[in-house]
């Protein structure tokens, strides 16, 4: 009972965030809420039994996309206008 | 409403998973097409990405089953494996194909192989779309999808001698705190935009601007910064950075 | 026209949760993605045929080698890509005005980062060796093994790490990780079976087929962190400096 009712509000919170990281106007906020949501994956994953695809997306998604997103961010304008 | 074998149940109790995984799968197509910015875009198509990988390993999730990794009293070569411990250390029993009514307390293996490969190729393509955005920034200095349209609609105007566009109107946004009172000071009234008229439009790329909007963390270092061209360029109000106001020429 | 896109997306929205209520329910075993025989003889047969005991390892390397080959191929192609398109390399001409900022590399960070590169880089070379039983294998080692790079570029400068690792030899590791994968599959085919069958290279390494596998295995999973841990480093120090690799953020 307790594990659907972590499945269920990680996955609410995985709506949000992803709502929240392509609201918010500085480039810099929503690479850093997109490395929110690549996290929030892997926990999902990890409690589904998917643990090498949980490994992956921890270092893969929240590390090196993340980086990789920010590093882009500094050589352009930071602020979005939409 | 939300009875046994209605719609609102079965979507939102019984397979409310799956109901999520579809929201997110629109989240991220909404954002390709109706966001401006570029690099929002590529945020979209990274939701939607990892919102079809999540629901490619959620089919292979079993009741009940543990990690796609032998137990040990399971694994034929494994720890728990009785081996012939005087002499060679060879195992005792011939190892064995796993039996069939162990199989359901595995979680299905396929799908996360498949999504291993799906993850990476993920992170080669953002990194491949986030080149192209720089290129298109170093060539016409925007990457806001409705500057672009314009800007390339006056190339091609300025080819054919054609009148060419304006700049697209925006709301205008909130003022920040502090900024009206440097513009009260300058005389100037809150917040307006001021659009250059065509021929003063200068043909260079924004770009001059390199990481000119750093703020924050940057201006608390010892930063020294060492311009290559005549400072006479930079006397347009720029609100935003405090350490070129700091070496204010 | 956005508002159309808005419409439009939530039209595809609603047929996809309209197609989402056939979908079983959660969590089935009788589910047919996870009754399906091909998983059940991944699930039953890895243990004898590879004597690995992590699933997902030994059908990603052993029983899809072909996939992950062409994946690691991907990956290269993208780093390689990116390299080029933003003109990488010191002949590259600025014509941008150019900020170099010069600030100190921070004291705290340095020496935090100098105790920890090491670390971070053992635990690496520990996840690819030991994803035949635990949760890991190539692409995780490998990633982390080039963030550790990253990490030195992002304490000091760029330059700091770019002379411990040169965009060339980047992409001479990056190409010899492939080289090891299709190396090791040639072997077997020049050895009679057929291209990443790795059981016939128990005619060269003292061992049995299964153990054969098991190490050859470990080879591919070499070869791919070898790209991996390259491409990643190229693609950050890419991206970070717009090409000129000169300075870093």
């Amino acid at each position: 009972m307790g594990l659907e009712i972590f499945n269920t509000l990680i996955l609410c919170l995985l709506v949000v965030v992803a709502l929240l990281s392509l609201w918010v106007r500085d480039l810099v906020v929503a690479a850093v809420v997109f490395g929110v949501y690549s996290f929030l994956m892997c926990l999902l994953w990890a409690e589904m039994g998917a643990v090498d695809v949980a490994f992956t997306e921890a270092t893969v998604g929240a590390g090196a996309s993340t980086v990789v997103l920010i590093a882009t961010i500094f050589n352009i304008k930071r602020k979005a206008k939409d | 409403m939300f009875d046994d074998g209605s719609i609102l149940n079965q979507l939102l109790i019984e397979r409310l998973n799956y109901f999520i995984y579809v929201v997110l799968l629109l989240i991220g197509l909404w954002a390709m097409i109706a966001k401006n910015n570029l690099i929002k875009k590529l945020i979209g198509m990274s939701i939607f990405q990892t919102a079809i990988i999540l629901f490619y390993v959620s089919i292979g999730v079993k009741d009940g089953a543990t990690i796609p990794i032998y137990l040990p009293e399971h694994d034929p070569h494994g720890s728990d494996a009785q081996r012939d411990l005087n002499g060679t250390g060879s195992l005792l029993i011939e190892p064995q194909v796993l039996d069939a009514s162990l199989i359901p307390q595995y979680t299905n293996p396929l799908p996360h192989v498949l999504m291993l490969t799906a993850i990476v190729v993920g992170v080669a393509t953002l990194g491949l779309a986030l080149s192209i955005c720089l290129r298109i920034y170093r060539a016409y200095g925007t990457v806001e999808e409705d500057e672009l349209l314009i800007k390339l609609e006056n190339e091609d105007a300025r080819k054919k001698g054609l009148p060419r566009k304006r700049w697209p109107r925006r709301k205008p946004t909130q003022n920040k705190p502090g900024s009206s009172i440097k513009n009260k000071k300058a005389g100037l009234p809150e917040r307006t935009r001021v659009t250059k008229p065509d021929s003063a439009r200068s043909r260079k790329p924004r770009n001059q601007t390199n990481r000119a909007d750093r703020t924050g963390p940057e201006s608390s270092h010892k930063s020294q910064e060492i311009e290559k061209k005549r400072p006479a360029r930079r006397k347009r109000a720029k609100s935003s950075n405090p350490t070129k106001e700091d070496n204010a020429s | 026209m956005k508002r159309l896109a808005f419409v439009f997306v939530l039209l595809i929205g609603l047929l996809l949760a309209w197609a989402a209520r056939d979908f079983p329910t959660w969590g089935d075993p009788e589910a047919p993605a996870s009754s399906s025989p091909v998983s059940s003889h991944f699930i039953a047969n890895t243990g004898i045929d590879t004597e690995v005991p992590n699933m997902v390892t030994a059908v990603l390397a052993d029983y899809r080698g072909f996939d992950t080959m062409l994946e690691t191929v991907v990956v290269f192609i993208a780093g390689l890509a990116v390299y080029s398109i933003l003109g990488g390399g010191p002949n590259r001409r600025s014509r941008d005005r150019e900020l170099v900022v010069d600030f100190e590399p921070d004291l705290i960070v340095t020496n935090t980062v100098r105790l920890i590169v090491p670390v971070i880089q053992i635990f690496a070379l520990y996840v690819l060796a030991h994803g035949h039983v635990s949760p890991g294998g190539g692409f995780q080692g490998g990633v982390a093994m080039g963030a550790s790079f990253i990490l030195v570029a992002l304490a000091w400068n760029l330059k700091t790490a770019l002379i411990r690792f040169p965009i060339d030899r980047c992409f001479m590791v990056a190409a010899l990780g492939i080289v090891i994968y299709g190396g090791i599959g040639l072997l077997s085919m020049l050895l009679g079976g057929e291209f990443l069958d790795y059981a016939h290279l128990s005619k060269v390494l003292p061992v049995s087929p299964e153990m054969a596998r098991y190490h050859a295995m470990l080879g591919v999973e070499i070869g791919v962190g070898f790209t991996v841990t390259a491409i990643i480093f190229a693609l950050y120090a890419s991206l970070s400096t717009d090409g000129r690799m000169r300075d870093g953020l």
